[in-house]
């Protein structure tokens, strides 16, 4: 149970393909309405831990946990049904649907909430605008758009966004991280994996660092200097597991 | 006049292979399964309407009223049980299904119903015609299959286009594992998508039965072949590409038919070999998707 006001709980988490193993023993938990960043470096595992919450990814073992129910044996869709939905690597949007129809099967889950496709068109007008044209005829920006707003379509308890920047032009990726405040103000809980460290810092309520599988650090945006996240990142020294070290 | 003929008759002939086709190509576009017991499954359909003329004395007609819920019934559950399974093995396993299928159908219908042809009448329909000029005329029957084929096609645009269901079915298409991500089970679409394919093979499979008087064990073997050919002319994925392709073979075939009485089904495959090296994506295909 959570005792904690977590909304969503990983323990002890393995996870990989295959023979690859891509998590050690990962807890994380995520606070209600709170705006969480993974950070790390490529291949830290960022990406593995988000699927497996999102369930695309069966863990070799651990729980995940959402408003205290164990959900680790729930199928994907069905994770999605009570509230967990992924923004997946790639925006994966249906290239033969148009944009509209993206977004209508992202109410798939058949969840209710503040956002529908008007609330959507107000919050990304980068997506009204291209409401009428097929998805694979969209810039990369466009794409992450129609990618955020598919997600939002199924009014998630906590949207997990994997890599929203990633090959995207620094002014869009300003556009798009100008929506986070509309989506959190729905009530969203968010958890987000960036590459770009001083983004992150500007938004997240708190940062957790993962290195090779591993959380190395964990703590608010305040209360880590830049060495001790740059340190985790890269791993240079052995910060402290799971602590936010003053320094 | 003759050859004039020979065309009309064969583009109203191209509603039964556009029907047939339609399923096969909806298998193929939703989850890759390319269905080699399409052809027999269709027979199948024409045996059980056989079965429901002797059991409860409807007419031809209305047993499609129990066939093609059945068989929709039908296709779900292969879905569910067998192929479902299957896709999870890989791209060989679903088709060494399907050949499976379309080994085990005609044999069971051969050791049910012996090898003669068993009759599916439809009265005078079979033989009334109407003449439009000396030397063609129309017969009412074919006309009704286009027409039926053009309802099938409007039914399955309207269905992808316009409905939840077949938003998630061309999702499904495209990426059914991103499908599942916004909640949707995309083994519940799947088993969707076999049943409308089964609904339809089953309407064509009655209908092929009416135009040519009857069933026999065998002959889904031929239809089967019809079908691939119609779906390759037209498009792979186009739905209007099944009519298109339908009407191009039964022209094909009409006409072959008109040279020689060996001819109809060489000319067919030679027409659907030289579309295919002429133009690989079919007559109105562009994508591999619906």
């Amino acid at each position: 149970m959570s005792g904690t006001g977590s909304v969503c709980e990983v323990r002890g988490l393995d996870a990989g393909y295959g023979d690859f193993h891509a998590l050690f023993g990962v807890d994380l938990a995520v606070a209600e309405r709170e705006l969480l960043c993974l950070v790390g470096a490529n291949g830290a595992g960022k990406s593995t831990l988000l699927r497996a919450v999102a369930g695309a990814l069966r863990p070799f073992a651990g729980t995940i946990h959402l408003d205290g129910v164990d959900i680790t044996a729930l199928p994907d869709f069905e994770r999605a049904r009570r509230g967990l939905t992924l923004v997946p690597e790639g925006r994966k949007l249906f290239p033969s649907l148009t944009v509209e129809e993206n977004l209508l099967v992202g109410s798939g889950s058949r969840r209710s909430g503040p956002w529908d496709l008007d609330a959507v068109y107000e919050l990304l007008p980068l997506v009204a605008e291209r409401r009428a044209r097929g998805s694979a005829r969209l810039s990369g920006g466009e794409q992450q758009a129609v990618a955020i707003g598919r997600a939002l379509m199924s009014n998630p308890r906590v949207l997990l966004l994997d890599e929203v920047s990633l090959g995207l032009a620094p002014v869009v990726v300003e556009r798009l991280y100008e929506s986070l405040p509309g989506i959190r103000a729905a009530g969203t809980t968010v958890v987000l994996v960036e590459q770009d460290l001083g983004r992150t810092l500007d938004v997240a309520d708190r940062v957790v660092c993962l290195l090779e599988g591993r959380v190395v650090l964990t703590g608010r945006p305040a209360d880590l200097s830049r060495e001790a996240i740059t340190d985790a990142y890269f791993g240079h020294t052995n910060p402290q597991p799971s602590q936010a070290g003053p320094s | 006049m003759t050859l004039v003929n020979a065309i009309v008759q064969g583009v109203l002939a191209g509603g039964v292979f556009a029907v047939a086709a339609v399923g096969l190509s909806l298998l193929f576009g939703v989850m890759r399964v390319v269905n080699l017991a399409h052809g027999d499954l269709m027979i199948l359909a024409g045996y059980l309407a056989v079965l429901t003329l002797q059991l409860t004395g409807l007419s031809t007609w209305a047993s499609l009223l129990v066939v093609v819920p059945v068989m929709a019934l039908v296709g779900y559950v292969v879905q569910r049980v067998l192929l479902e399974r299957a896709l999870k093995l890989g791209e060989l396993a679903p088709l060494l299904v399907t050949f499976g299928l379309s080994v085990i159908i005609p044999n069971v219908l051969l050791e049910l119903f012996s090898r003669d042809a068993q009759p599916l009448p439809i009265g005078s329909l079979a033989t009334e015609g109407v003449g439009l000029t000396d030397g063609v005329s129309v017969g009412v029957f074919p006309v009704l299959t286009l027409v039926i084929a053009v309802v099938v096609l409007v039914g399955m645009q309207l269905f992808l286009g316009r409905t939840r269901t077949g938003r998630f079915m061309r999702a499904a298409a495209d990426d059914s594992a991103t499908l599942r991500l916004m909640g949707v089970d995309s083994r519940r679409i799947y088993a969707l998508a076999a049943a409308i394919a089964f609904a339809t093979l089953a309407l064509a499979g009655v209908l092929y039965g009416m135009r040519s008087g009857g069933v026999s064990p065998f002959d889904g073997q031929l239809l089967v072949l019809f079908a691939f050919e119609t779906v390759i002319i037209g498009g792979l994925g186009s739905l209007w590409g099944t009519l298109v392709g339908g009407v191009v073979l039964g022209v094909a075939q009409a006409v072959g038919g008109q040279i020689s009485p060996e001819l109809p089904l060489l000319v067919g495959h030679l027409v659907f070999l030289a579309i295919l090296v002429v133009r690989p994506n079919g007559l109105l295909g562009q994508r591999v998707a619906l």
